[in-house]
């Protein structure tokens, strides 16, 4: 017993990090998908010229709060027929998939969720695909036939665009070497570049592959309201409910992060290799004084005194961030010894914000493609995903190493792979408008034949 | 203590997940089952400190053909089927040969008087520190050495995925 | 790593309990899917001994046997679903006509 004991202390002492980490993550992020989803609320009402949820607390901002209680004081549904262990199960699948997936991810060079794994983007990938099993199960445990559509169609879905991203991210990792998160950070740091203008097919294609992903519109039919009443969630209430939908929001933050680590320079800043702009280490203060500025502007003009309380709690808030912000960036001006002592902070604190900055950009692209593109039909889902997308995946892999190949052979590094991989990004252009234009001859000729497809409809 | 406390957890779980799948009476529940059972093989492959084939086995095994198994039950699932008997004829005779395979195999370690694995040439494996880095290797391996297989199995999917397509299509 | 025997264990449980799926089950899926049960306890065998001497070569004809049991898995399920559609049965024993 006292061995069982010691060891356990052993592993405690050696793993408390990753633990603490992952506790509060599971406890944490609930509250962040939330924070999300009236974020999106927010956005659409922007895009709809209105003003989103404005009741409840100052602007709306205690509504996730209440969206959560609601959740989880209403009553628990259970359909007649419904087996009832898949039926508990198929939740606990997808929320644990997105979640454990978030454990590979790094928001900073020393500040990885769970640990350095060596296969890092390959994990996070992987895992996340394991939320299909809770779609289908989900669907299947409901016993209702809109509810089995709905998964069929939504794991046909992500199956079909599982490959075109997973081909999206080879032709991004053929610069790396390397699936660990942190090497591929530090090569784009290395060679100066960020991947997405090296590889800018690679990161078309896997904006729309992760779409699909995450079920997000325009090609959300599996889940759209006119179409099959929710789809798979439509017999899940109450709490279970909300587990699908943490699930799907944390599949968003892990899908946007792969993006970011992969094609968009991660925690790095803008040109960060280039030394004579360490002037733009001042924007993220900056930024963040800009809006604590806005706020104390905007407060007078607050309709009650509890909005004008609130702006300037919020301008405080922005402002206490910009001087932690600022502290890593102006200390080693003023005192030039503190420069070491100070650089960990620097990274990880800024790291952060960078990290943090492109998700939400990224984010914030899904949410504008949603409330700006009109739903995809289920044929024309499957036929994006299998004949186009695929096809100019594994064309741009093939063009992109040859790119590499040449590029090593005249010894190109660096901004000077552009010379190659623009070459190449351009052929895959080209190949894309030849498949779209092959797609369209065939289309031309199914119309006279008048096959009528399996899935539509 | 950890290794072991690992490779008992998933093994555990690996054993009890296929003991109930070839057991149970409704087919969704055995795929359930399988799955649990081939994430506890990935773990055990994890514990082996073999992190490329985990994610593997994750990514091909679990992610794509248990997915494709879970398809066709429902495709082809049958209410009626719940109701009949689950197991063949012939149930007692074909459980008295694997029982005859589980208890050669323990006549064979029985008679040789030593454990498994010992009188091995090696007995011990390499530190866990001193391991080269999984990916890096299982891919010098696999392009270097074993390239031809590499090839073969591509040309094997690309047949498989035709014939599947042939043999699941409508004959319009 | 812990001694070979415990793998080879394991290993040989989940062979046998895969072997009794197989010669067992009537429901020609749950007969697929105790063979994919069987694929997995060699898999196990093989990477259990490439730790122990070193050589990557056994977790590389893991990798294949996964591959493997991918084509293998597609194919089969690709012939149930086939023979679903004419008898509308997927149990082993009421399929015994060769030409109907």
């Amino acid at each position: 017993m006292n061995a069982v004991f010691q060891a356990t202390i052993e592993f405690l002492k050696l793993y408390w990090a990753p633990l603490l980490c992952g506790v509060a993550v599971v406890a944490i992020l609930p509250l962040i998908a939330g924070y999300i989803v009236l974020v999106e609320r927010k956005i659409m009402a922007d895009m709809q010229a209105r003003l989103g949820p404005m009741r409840v607390g100052p602007h709306g901002l205690l509504q996730p709060i209440a969206d959560a209680v609601k959740l989880l004081i209403k009553e628990d549904i259970i359909p007649d027929n419904a087996d009832k262990l898949v039926f508990w199960l198929a939740p606990v699948f997808s929320v644990g998939a997105a979640l454990l997936s978030l454990a590979g991810l790094a928001i900073g060079p020393e500040f990885q969720i769970a640990q350095d794994i060596n296969i890092g983007i390959l994990f996070v990938v992987g895992i996340s695909a394991l939320g299909i099993f809770g779609i289908v199960l989900g669907g299947w445990a409901s016993n209702s036939h809109y509810s089995l559509m709905g998964a069929l169609r939504s794991s046909a879905q992500l199956v079909s665009y599982e490959t075109a991203a997973g081909m999206a991210l080879v032709s991004a990792l053929l610069f790396t070497g390397t699936l660990n998160i942190k090497s591929i950070v530090e090569a784009q740091s290395k060679e100066g570049i960020w991947f997405v203008m090296l590889a800018p097919v690679a990161f078309f294609t896997y904006l729309v592959a992760s779409i699909a992903e995450t079920n997000r519109a325009p090609f959300d039919l599996p889940e759209a309201e006119s179409e099959l009443v929710a789809g798979y969630m439509t017999e899940f209430s109450g709490f279970r409910w909300s587990l699908y939908f943490l699930a799907e929001y944390t599949n968003m933050i892990v899908v946007a992060s792969v993006a970011t680590t992969l094609f968009l320079g991660g925690w790095l800043r803008p040109f960060a290799s280039v030394t004579w702009l360490t002037f733009l280490d001042f924007v993220p203060p900056v930024l963040m004084i800009a809006i604590a500025a806005y706020c104390v502007l905007r407060m007078p003009k607050q309709p009650t005194r509890v909005q004008q309380l609130f702006m300037l709690a919020v301008a405080g808030l922005c402002f206490v961030v910009a001087l932690v912000l600022a502290a890593p960036v102006v200390l080693p001006v003023i005192k030039p010894s503190l420069r070491e002592a100070v650089a960990p902070f620097y990274a990880g604190i800024h790291g952060g914000f960078w990290f943090i900055f492109k998700v939400s950009a990224y984010i914030y692209l899904f949410m504008w493609l949603r409330f700006t593109l009109p739903r995809y039909r289920f044929d024309q889902l499957m036929r994006l995903g299998w004949r186009f997308l695929i096809p100019l995946s594994i064309i741009n892999v093939l063009l992109v190493g040859v790119a590499l190949i040449a590029g090593a052979y005249f010894h190109l590094q660096g901004w000077g792979l552009l010379l190659v991989t623009t070459p190449a990004a351009i052929l895959a252009l080209v190949a894309a408008f030849l498949i779209l234009a092959i797609e369209k001859e065939h289309d031309a000729r199914q119309d006279q034949t008048a096959a009528s497809d399996f899935y539509a409809g | 203590m950890l290794d072991k406390v690992l490779f008992y957890f998933f093994a555990g779980i690996a054993v009890a997940s296929a003991a109930l799948m070839v057991t149970r009476r409704n087919v969704v529940h055995s795929a359930i089952f399988l799955i649990t059972a081939l994430l506890a093989t990935a773990g055990i492959f994890l514990q082996l400190r073999a992190e490329f084939l985990f994610i593997v086995q994750i990514i091909l095994y679990v992610g794509g053909i248990m997915v494709l198994f879970v398809f066709v039950i429902m495709l082809v699932n049958l209410d009626v089927a719940l109701h009949q008997i689950q197991f063949a004829r012939q149930k007692w005779v074909a459980l008295f040969v694997a029982l005859a395979l589980a208890g050669q195999a323990g006549v064979m370690f029985w008679s040789s008087g030593k454990m498994p694995g010992q009188g091995f040439p090696v007995l011990t494996a390499a530190a866990a520190e001193h391991l080269p880095a999984n990916s890096e290797t299982v891919a010098h391996s696999l392009f270097e050495s074993y390239l031809l297989p590499f090839e073969i199995a591509s040309v094997l999917l690309l047949v498989a995925m035709i014939g599947a397509v042939v043999m699941a299509k409508r004959r319009t | 790593m812990l001694p070979i025997g415990h793998y080879l264990f394991l290993s040989l449980a989940l062979f046998i309990i895969g072997v009794i799926g197989v010669v067992t089950r009537r429901n020609v899926i749950v007969v697929l899917m105790s063979i994919e049960l069987i694929l997995n306890a060699v898999n196990i065998n093989l990477v259990a001994f490439s730790r122990l001497y070193g050589d990557v070569a056994g977790q590389v004809f893991a990798l294949f046997i996964i591959a493997d049991a991918a084509a293998e898995a597609a194919v089969g399920l690709g012939i149930i679903i086939a023979f679903f559609r004419n008898r509308e049965t997927v149990l082993a024993d009421e399929m015994d006509l060769l030409k109907w």
